[in-house]
């Protein structure tokens, strides 16, 4: 079941194509990772979903029907470029833009004091935002983000601005909200954390979607055959001249000895062990996924000599 | 929940709490009824030092003619003009010197004193001589009876000026408290346009400068946004306005009992400007008959006019300059767009000060109907009675040609506000509007 689906959204700036036939489907209570470089067009899609620009064709679906104007209070969305009032004081604001996403002022006030005391920022309610260091202002944001509870979440590249610390806890949070049954949009460059968070993805280059899918899924689609072998360094030598596999990488590092080795594609993962065994004594052996980041820039560098 | 009521309560909060607008609003009312009362008080000041004047007169011819007054004690002296030099004599405040005929020799008389002479002094000095000298010369004529002839020769002639109202009665009017009145509203709007839509511009362009547009326009409509911004700034420009008159018109009462001065206010105006001595009964001849002039002038519907031309042309206007700070990133860049729109503005002031000779002539007609110029021209033209057919249609006209200014500004607000970087240029902004 898909919470957000968009079919062939296509948008049109003077002299530039920002979106060609884009569709994503993001599952209902997953975390889904936008990805794509600079540009590509991955806050156009986002602004589309928000309803804050509209498509020049194409449709957005939300909860299997075609999204209202009042959707957009069942979306929170953090964005990239975020700030708040300077002047303004901290617990002020909150409730006005809590209350500008549909909450009464009660509501808003009673909520806003929870998560105000559970990210331990209680004492700034009455301060101006600018007294606030980078990070505090960025908790703030991330509570505004979510006070309206909606069943669908957009995060902009959420870890800029935060120190590892509270990027930590922020991921928590995001985690807790997947827990709770919501739906995640998460967009950044940081690949480390797609990895970690993420279930599904989609990549957007050059206006167009060029990859998408489970991310385990997606890491198998593009595994090289590669495996890491670790033995216990002995006398006994290694077979390093074979026919069914050959070796990328051989280092020792204390009493370990990790090789790295591609296999023949017409050779079974069990035989190939079968073969190594004889060799020496295997301390693991495990296959080797390729990271996302080496997918992304694959991906990314070889759709661009594709097109050129 | 509605969204444009929060904004417009927002804006309207944050801005009428602020210590600027407090003070300006408090402070301003206090200025200006200092700026009339104040010297009409300090004139009826006089200080109590009595200032001894020594007359050397030559001739003796005019030594007797000065008659002491409350702050002048005029004495004959024998001495010299270098004695008294020489000496010392604190008592003395300033010397008369007169050395010859001043009817053959207008340059033999002189005042001397250490200290600068007081132009009250001179003026008192210059009216003795002045008047004697003149029935000196009448005299040298040897006509009889001629002073006589001449004092009853001088003939003062005001025209009245006559309205004709819709049912035949007669009143009284004056084109100059008419043009003053005009004038006064003619500048208050002009002001409140420039200076509230300004605000908005400043408004727009913090939220685009803070990033926190993104955050909202993600629950609300541009198009609310900035119509809760629009409309809130509005109703700060309303609420000074309606300050600014209560108070004022409290102050001037109060200040009257206060200070014992028998006049209204519109006359404390006139007054204030009026130098000593300058006689403002050839404009108009007595306060009574001010006050019945201008009763005429239908304030009632000047006032209602006057908040219907302002929401109007404010609303033109201040959704021009929220398109032109959505577009840009910083305030240098404003410039560009500014210009043509204060060029428009200033020009509506000349063209409604210009009016003023002429409220029915084709400059003040066509100024007075182009929605761009009529909230300003119109102003002038009031206080003279503008027929209802003009009045209705330069309304109509300028209604439906700022909801179309806020309709095209709204989609270039729309696409300006999330824009970054670039500075646009009006085909850039052209096309925003065609944009779905």
């Amino acid at each position: 079941m898909y919470f957000l689906e968009t079919e062939d959204v296509v948008k049109q700036y003077s002299g530039h194509l920002a979106l060609n036939k884009v569709s994503i489907q993001v599952p209902k209570g997953k975390i889904f990772g936008l990805l794509g470089p600079n540009g590509a067009g991955k806050t156009t899609l986002i602004r589309i979903i928000n309803r804050i620009t509209a498509p020049d064709s194409g449709v957005v679906l939300l909860d299997g029907r075609l999204s209202q104007p009042d959707d957009i209070y069942r979306i929170g969305y953090m964005p990239e470029e975020r700030g708040l009032y300077k002047k303004m004081k901290v617990g002020e604001q909150a409730v006005y833009l809590a209350q500008l996403k549909g909450l009464p002022y009660g509501t808003a006030r009673k909520r806003l004091i929870h998560w105000f005391e559970k990210f331990d920022i209680m004492s700034w309610w009455n301060r101006k935002l600018e007294e606030l260091s980078k990070g505090m202002q960025q908790k703030v944001q991330f509570i505004i983000t979510i006070i309206h509870e909606p069943p669908l979440l957009i995060f902009d590249e959420p870890f800029s601005g935060f120190d590892p610390v509270n990027a930590d806890l922020l991921k928590q949070e995001i985690l807790e909200l997947k827990q709770d049954g919501r739906t995640i949009i998460f967009s950044t460059h940081n690949m480390a954390s797609v990895e970690e968070i993420c279930d599904e993805i989609a990549l957007i280059n050059r206006s167009q979607v060029v990859l998408s899918g489970d991310v385990t899924e997606v890491r198998n689609r593009f595994k090289g055959n590669t495996f890491l072998l670790c033995l216990k360094p002995s006398a006994h030598a290694f077979e390093t001249n074979s026919c069914q596999y050959s070796i990328l990488s051989d280092e020792t590092d204390k009493d370990i000895r990790n090789i790295r080795l591609r296999k023949d594609t017409n050779i079974s993962n069990s035989d190939l062990l079968n073969l190594l065994t004889s060799q020496g004594e295997i301390l693991s052996f495990s296959e080797e996924l390729p990271s996302m980041n080496d997918i992304f820039i694959n991906t990314v560098s070889s759709s661009k000599s594709t097109t050129i | 929940m509605n969204k444009i009521g929060l904004i417009i309560k927002r804006e309207y909060l944050r801005r009428v709490s602020k210590k600027s607008f407090l003070l300006l609003t408090f402070l301003l009312p206090f200025l200006f009824v200092a700026m009339v009362f104040v010297p009409l008080w300090l004139s009826t000041i006089k200080g109590d030092e009595v200032r001894t004047i020594a007359v050397i007169d030559a001739t003796g011819k005019y030594a007797s003619l000065f008659q002491d007054t409350e702050s002048y004690r005029f004495i004959q002296s024998d001495k010299s003009l270098d004695e008294y030099r020489q000496n010392d004599n604190k008592e003395i405040y300033a010397f008369m010197h007169i050395t010859g005929d001043l009817l053959k020799n207008p340059g033999a008389a002189a005042l001397y004193s250490e200290k600068q002479v007081p132009g009250e002094l001179s003026r008192l000095v210059n009216q003795v001589i002045g008047k004697e000298l003149e029935e000196e010369k009448m005299a040298s004529f040897n006509i009889p009876n001629l002073k006589e002839i001449i004092q009853e020769s001088k003939i003062k002639f005001d025209i009245q000026t006559i309205k004709w109202g819709a049912d035949g009665k007669e009143s009284k009017s004056s084109s100059m408290v008419a043009s003053i009145t005009g004038l006064i509203f003619t500048l208050l709007i002009y002001m409140f346009i420039m200076m509230y839509g300004a605000m908005v511009m400043q408004g727009v362009m913090e939220e685009k400068s803070n990033r926190i547009v993104e955050v909202i326009v993600s629950s609300v409509r541009p198009f609310d946004l900035m119509m809760g911004k629009i409309i809130g700034i509005c109703f700060v420009g309303l609420t000074q306005l309606f300050l600014w008159g209560i108070l004022t018109a409290v102050l001037f009462l109060g200040s009257q009992l206060f200070f014992g001065i028998g006049i209204d206010p519109q006359m404390a105006g006139v007054n204030a400007v009026a130098q000593p001595g300058m006689d403002m009964s050839g404009v108009i001849a007595d306060h009574a008959e001010l006050f019945e002039v201008i009763k005429t002038i239908n304030f009632t519907q000047l006032a209602l006019f006057f908040i219907l031309y302002f929401i109007g042309g404010y609303m033109l206007y201040a959704s021009l300059f929220a398109a032109i700070g959505s577009s840009v990133d910083n305030q240098e860049d404003t410039q560009q767009f500014m210009m043509p729109i204060t060029i428009l503005m200033v020009f509506a002031l000349y063209a409604g000060i210009y009016s003023m000779e002429n409220p029915d002539g084709p400059l003040a007609f066509w100024c007075s109907l182009i929605p761009l110029t009529s909230p300003i021209v119109m102003m002038i033209r009031l206080p003279f009675d503008v027929p209802y057919w003009q009045l209705l249609l330069s309304i109509l006209l300028l209604y439906g040609t700022s909801i179309l200014i806020v309709w095209v500004s709204a989609k270039i607000y729309r696409i300006g506000i999330l824009m970054y970087g670039k500075k646009p240029d009006i085909k850039e902004m052209i096309k925003w509007i065609k944009y779905k």
